[in-house]
């Protein structure tokens, strides 16, 4: 009993969660290995196993186009969004100027603006810029990641501005005496220093953008140019949605492949980053 | 730490750092010049001028050596602007006027559409041969001749000319193929003449028909010459309107003032909707939030001490949290399919999830515990191991229960340290429109009320109304969006503003 109410109990908790956590993943799993590929023949156990899905999405869809199209847009955006809000950061966190209060509070303001309401209005600015430069209007890769590093500044760039604030301005001062410039101190103590909260905002950057569906949707219309989210969303709509099922399931499997395995791999930054960002605001 | 600051590693190589800048400057300056080509050959001298006076401000920052701040901030904020600030700037416009279908252009763009649409074909006018053409950039034209007189000419919408040549030099001609591809177009071409418009009539036939509805100047009116009603001019509406109150469908783009607002907060339909709509958005992001958070936090707390197996638990736990969420909400929705369905299968019930307000509800909220309690469970975990342990040990050392020593000492912390979290977690969930969208789309909707469903968020509500079936009203759903905007910006700014006396957040 005494064993229970130390350790038990919380072995207890932890198997409900993580059945929680499982059992639509174990499902998504049993799905894509479903011979059938239909949603109607779907359980959660497998009832047996077989490629098919998996053969059929790679041969008659453009998975593997949509795949590397999403890799590419969430990839650079994500790292150069991280570059323009750690450079944002620096100013705010280190350097004293005017507007710096307002301009962080502007910031968090214009978060606050449903986003893609404003999506006629892109659609319009895109539109213009389509016509006079195709190579990074709709349907290209660059008009994407023009479009999400829009979003550069933002929650990202307080969460890295609080990260900054901990590392003690002794080292700037310190190394100014040694004849460091601003761009020294930038880019040989402070960055390296704040690499667990880049590598965390890279990652929360990366799977934002894989996720993102609305302005995909509406930018990459070409079948040839889609992302993940927007060619899986047209695997399972209308009357496909129930024959589809498996090979939607299987492209779901392949889409988090990637992200399971960074998220992993990065799992020990994760906490600290999101935590220490936390802590400072 | 300390090896970093020692010696040259600090200074980069002077050569270096100046060649690093001029490839950046260079990289600038080029891409500039790429861009300018466009812009001065469609003559866009506005945008010219905005070009040139951003690239040589970009090049005067970055070779003097002061505003140093600026140089941080500045390759952030030009995104921020044009991608953002700009497009919710034009929106917030667009809120004071009745643009949307049927009135997007200017008056006399609907007076041309007015009259092209109604061009007719008199009996008995001359039938020219037909081919479609095209210049270099791809814009249509018809080649026609004149069976009568042999007459070669060249129509695009700015008129009709005679054709040197056939085809002219400049111009190609589209084959059967390509010109049944761009059917539609050729359908809709009309080449403007004295009398009307000359149209096509299949892909090798051409007739000149006459405008039955004309705009006269002098009464501001259309006139239908057949039927002879009367549309006058309402410069209020945008639109014309005859006598008997029928409107034409196409408009024009007019100030409205506040009637948007006024209509989302008066019209009793709409207010009903609203309110309802509003009321569950707050139901929504508070139960999302506050939802995700305790049950991570107990989580978290669950897995604090010593115990076996902890890393791959926790592992296990979040894993939700790294699969695809626009993927996993498909994949939800369907679990809540009322035949086949995992839950209804497990459970062995038959209910109809997203049939009724109360259970569609409950399942996005179900859905939005599963995709959010991992990230609460990781920050909280950050968080908890961030408290000293001291602090725990001296409350038991004073005789504290370990629950009276949670919510005394632990929670506040945890709260102090997160609510930034949790705002910004309410401002995400206040407008999450995957979440709905993804899974019941707003559904479902009351029988007499196709517009508004139990699990709208305002935000799906107002895609609705922006790009919904019935029409798009751009103007009226941007007025919604600042209604969105300032409940969020207040309810956040309210939260930050109680938090401050804690935390120093422009430390």
């Amino acid at each position: 009993m005494s064993w229970f109410r130390r350790v038990g109990w919380r072995h207890l908790v932890a198997i409900l969660a993580v059945i929680f956590s499982l059992g639509p993943i174990v499902f998504v799993l049993s799905a894509a290995l479903n011979p059938l590929g239909t949603l109607s023949s779907s359980t959660l156990v497998p009832n047996g196993a077989s490629p098919d899905n998996f053969t059929r999405l790679l041969q008659d869809t453009d998975f593997p186009r949509w795949f590397l199209n999403s890799v590419v847009i969430a990839g650079l955006a994500s790292l150069l969004s991280v570059f323009l809000s750690a450079l944002a950061a620096f100013a705010f966190s280190r350097r004293r100027f005017k507007g710096r209060r307002t301009g962080l509070l502007a910031l968090l303001l214009i978060q606050m603006f449903p986003q893609f309401l404003a999506v006629v209005a892109l659609f319009l600015i895109f539109s213009r810029i389509t016509g006079l430069w195709p190579a990074i209007g709709f349907n290209t890769w660059w008009g994407m990641v023009l479009l999400y590093l829009g979003g550069a500044l933002g929650v990202n760039t307080w969460l890295m501005k609080g990260f900054f604030d901990t590392v003690p301005k002794e080292l700037d001062e310190s190394a100014t005496v040694d004849g460091a410039s601003h761009t020294g101190i930038f880019f040989r103590i402070l960055l390296p220093l704040v690499s667990p909260i880049l590598a965390v905002s890279g990652l929360l950057a990366f799977i934002g953008t894989i996720n993102e569906f609305l302005l995909a949707n509406i930018f990459l219309t070409d079948g040839g140019s889609k992302t993940l989210a927007v060619g899986l969303y047209g695997l399972v709509q209308g009357s496909e949605r129930n024959s589809n099922f498996g090979i939607f399931c299987a492209g779901t499997l392949l889409t988090a492949i990637p992200t399971v395995g960074v998220f992993l791999y990065l799992q020990r930054y994760i906490v600290e980053g999101l935590s220490a960002g936390a802590v400072k605001g | 730490m300390t090896a970093q600051l020692e010696g040259p590693a600090t200074r980069a190589l002077p050569v270096l750092r100046h060649i690093i800048r001029i490839l950046l400057l260079g990289t600038v300056a080029a891409v500039a010049i790429w861009a300018a080509f466009p812009l001065a050959e469609g003559r866009h001298w506005t945008g010219l001028g905005i070009l040139a006076a951003t690239t040589a401000g970009l090049l005067y920052l970055y070779t003097t050596s002061r505003h140093i701040p600026a140089k941080y901030l500045v390759p952030g904020t030009l995104f921020l602007i044009v991608f953002q600030i700009f497009p919710v700037l034009y929106t917030a416009s667009t809120a004071f006027t009745n643009f949307g279908d049927g009135h997007r252009g200017s008056k006399a763009d609907a007076i041309t559409a007015i009259q092209t649409a109604s061009v007719t074909r008199v009996p008995g006018s001359t039938e020219y041969q037909l081919k479609i053409v095209t210049k270099g950039d791809g814009a249509l034209a018809f080649l026609i001749t004149d069976p009568a007189t042999g007459q070669l000419s060249i129509g695009d919408s700015a008129g009709l000319r005679p054709a040197g040549g056939n085809p002219p030099p400049g111009y190609t001609v589209l084959n059967a193929g390509q010109a049944s591809a761009r059917s539609r177009e050729i359908t809709d071409f009309a080449v403007p003449t004295a009398a009307g418009a000359i149209r096509s009539a299949g892909l090798s036939r051409a007739y000149e028909g006459t405008a039955v509805r004309a705009y006269d100047q002098a009464t501001d009116s259309i006139r239908d010459s057949v039927s002879g009603k009367v549309w006058k001019a309402d410069e209020g509406a945008g639109a014309f309107v005859a006598g008997d109150g029928e409107r034409l469908a196409q408009g024009w783009r007019v100030n409205v003032g506040l009637a948007n607002f006024t209509r989302a907060l008066t019209d009793d339909t709409i207010s009903g909707d609203f309110l309802r709509t509003l009321v569950w958005n707050f139901v929504f992001a508070t139960a999302s939030t506050g939802g995700t958070f305790l049950v991570g936090m107990a989580f978290a707390i669950a897995l604090q001490g010593r115990m076996r197996l902890k890393g791959l638990y926790r592992i296990l736990l979040v894993l939700p949290y790294a699969m695809p969420s626009f993927a996993m909400l498909l994949v939800w929705r369907d679990l809540f399919n009322t035949d086949f369905g995992l839950i209804n299968n497990v459970l062995g019930t038959n209910v109809d999830w997203f049939g009724t307000g109360l259970t569609a509800q409950f399942a996005v909220l179900l859905v939005q515990l599963w995709l959010g309690y991992p990230y609460m469970f990781l920050v909280t975990t950050g968080a908890l191991q961030a408290i000293p342990g001291e602090l725990t040990d001296a409350t038991r050392v004073d005789g504290a229960g370990p629950l009276q020593a949670f919510r005394a000492v632990k929670l506040p912390l945890l709260l102090v340290a997160l609510t930034p979290l949790l705002i910004s977690s309410f401002a995400f969930n206040f407008n999450n429109f995957n979440a709905i969208y993804l899974t019941t789309e707003g559904g479902p909707f009351p029988a007499d009320n196709p517009a508004n469903g139990a699990t709208d968020l305002l935000i799906t509500y107002t895609y609705r109304l922006a790009f919904g079936g019935s029409g798009a009203q751009y103007g009226f759903a941007a007025a919604i969006s600042i209604f969105i905007f300032l409940i969020v910006a207040v309810v956040s700014a309210v939260s930050f503003r109680r938090t401050r006396a804690q935390e120093e957040v422009y430390s």
